[in-house]
């Protein structure tokens, strides 16, 4: 699995553009509530964590596309389940590689976003621990949306109406915790969806692969 | 657990004269039927491959030569009909059957931004002669120099049998060649092909299905 992983790795650092527009959109987007919502730092602090989450969110959906799309079409996911791995062993591959590449910087770069929308420094620790298992939900379960769109005619459109819904309930949840006075509850819930979604999600993508090629 | 597709793995034992592996299996398939879409497209196919067998699949565009190979490597189910493996139903365990295939398909699955190093052994890349572009983004190789590492992809990865789709598109004359006799040296040590080809071949103990 580390060797799948690997191969992932390189081809998507040779293709470094799409995870990079993915970061890019997400500090511009960041960057644009700050000028449509004024300077005022009252407002601003409010909402950081929100803008946060959702610009997150949106950003983690870019590469989406281009996770299964483009092995699809040059006959490499004939190859992949051919390859003697489990179909869900391919799909947690991709959405360990999906995290790394995309949930992993964005991790890294919501802190100095939040503090440039005024997130007090006290409360960053608890957003990007929010932010955590938030980016891997969104890496699972984008690669389940991913897999399920992929070979679809007009696939394109039918992905965000599939990954919206599911992401809204770790939204509604990692925003209470970055901004609830008492962030365990939702916190635990956070964490408790990964945990549904770290098994489900992969063996989910597995079988909508297994239908792709079919 | 052996990754077809993963460079790096078999290093050692990839050139096809060396005698490995001389297991020898056997491939029979019974009344096989396969759906594509809601159309059946193939019905009653049967044939059986002994160890060295070679097995050319004719017929005309769109006469389900591809369907049967996607069939046959457990990537479409069967409607109808029994896939053997030495006398045991294939496709009982996908992943296992899997491992059985050396896969060749409609297109090549070569990665453009990946070097053919990267994605095929280096011995490998010597059978098909594209050892002098082992570090060049595979996006400056033709058409037929791609085909080519996709065979040395099927070669390097020692499976006792060849599933090939249209092997030779966009081959020249002295690549069918080459990859003729890296088939010989498949069936010498007990290996089998099936392949789907529109180029007139005679070769020795040659089974031919008309689809």
């Amino acid at each position: 699995m580390i060797g799948l992983i690997a191969r992932e790795l390189r081809l998507s650092l040779r293709h470094g553009a799409e995870s990079m527009a993915a970061l890019l959109f997400f500090v511009i987007a960041g960057t644009l509530f700050a000028f449509g919502a004024g300077p005022d730092p009252a407002i601003l602090t409010r909402i950081a964590p929100g803008v946060v989450w959702v610009t997150a969110l949106l950003a983690a959906l870019l590469p989406l596309e281009r996770l299964f799309g483009p092995d699809f079409e040059d006959g490499t996911l004939d190859l992949l389940l051919l390859s003697g791995w489990p179909a869900y062993a391919i799909g947690g591959a991709k959405a360990t590689v999906h995290w790394l590449t995309t949930g992993l910087p964005l991790l890294i770069i919501a802190g100095p976003l939040a503090s440039m929308l005024r997130l007090p420094g006290e409360k960053l620790p608890l957003l990007l621990l929010t932010l955590l298992p938030g980016t891997l939900i969104f890496s699972l379960l984008g690669t389940l949306a991913a897999a399920l769109t992929t070979g679809a005619r007009r696939g394109a459109m039918l992905m965000p109406l599939i990954t919206l819904p599911l992401m809204i309930p770790s939204l509604i949840f990692g925003t209470a915790a970055a901004t609830n006075p008492h962030p365990v509850a939702p916190l635990y819930m956070l964490f408790a969806m990964l945990l549904a979604a770290l098994p489900l999600a992969p063996l989910g993508t597995g079988l909508a692969l297994r239908a792709a090629a079919e | 657990m052996p990754l077809v597709i993963w460079s790096g793995l078999n290093h050692s034992r990839t050139h096809p004269s060396i005698p490995c592996r001389g297991t020898q299996h056997l491939l029979k398939a019974e009344k096989l039927s396969i759906f594509r879409g809601d159309r059946l497209i193939l019905n009653g196919i049967s044939f059986s491959l002994a160890p060295g067998g070679i097995l050319i699949l004719r017929g005309a565009n769109g006469a389900g030569k591809s369907s049967l190979l996607r069939a046959l490597a457990g990537l479409t189910p069967l409607a109808a009909g029994e896939l053997l493996w030495d006398n045991l139903p294939a496709l009982a365990d996908r992943e296992a059957h899997a491992a059985r295939i050396g896969w060749l398909g409609h297109q090549d699955a070569v990665k453009s931004a990946l070097t053919p190093a990267e994605q095929v052994p280096q011995t490998a890349l010597a059978l098909v002669e594209l050892e002098k572009f082992a570090d060049l983004p595979a996006r400056f190789l033709s058409a037929g120099q791609k085909r080519r590492l996709a065979i040395a992809r099927v070669v390097a990865a020692e499976k006792p049998l060849w599933l090939l789709d249209e092997p030779t598109t966009g081959l020249d004359a002295a690549s069918v060649d080459r990859f003729l006799e890296l088939c010989a040296a498949q069936r010498q040590r007990g290996g089998m092909v099936i392949a789907s080809t529109h180029t007139p071949l005679d070769l020795p103990n040659m089974q031919v299905l008309t689809l």
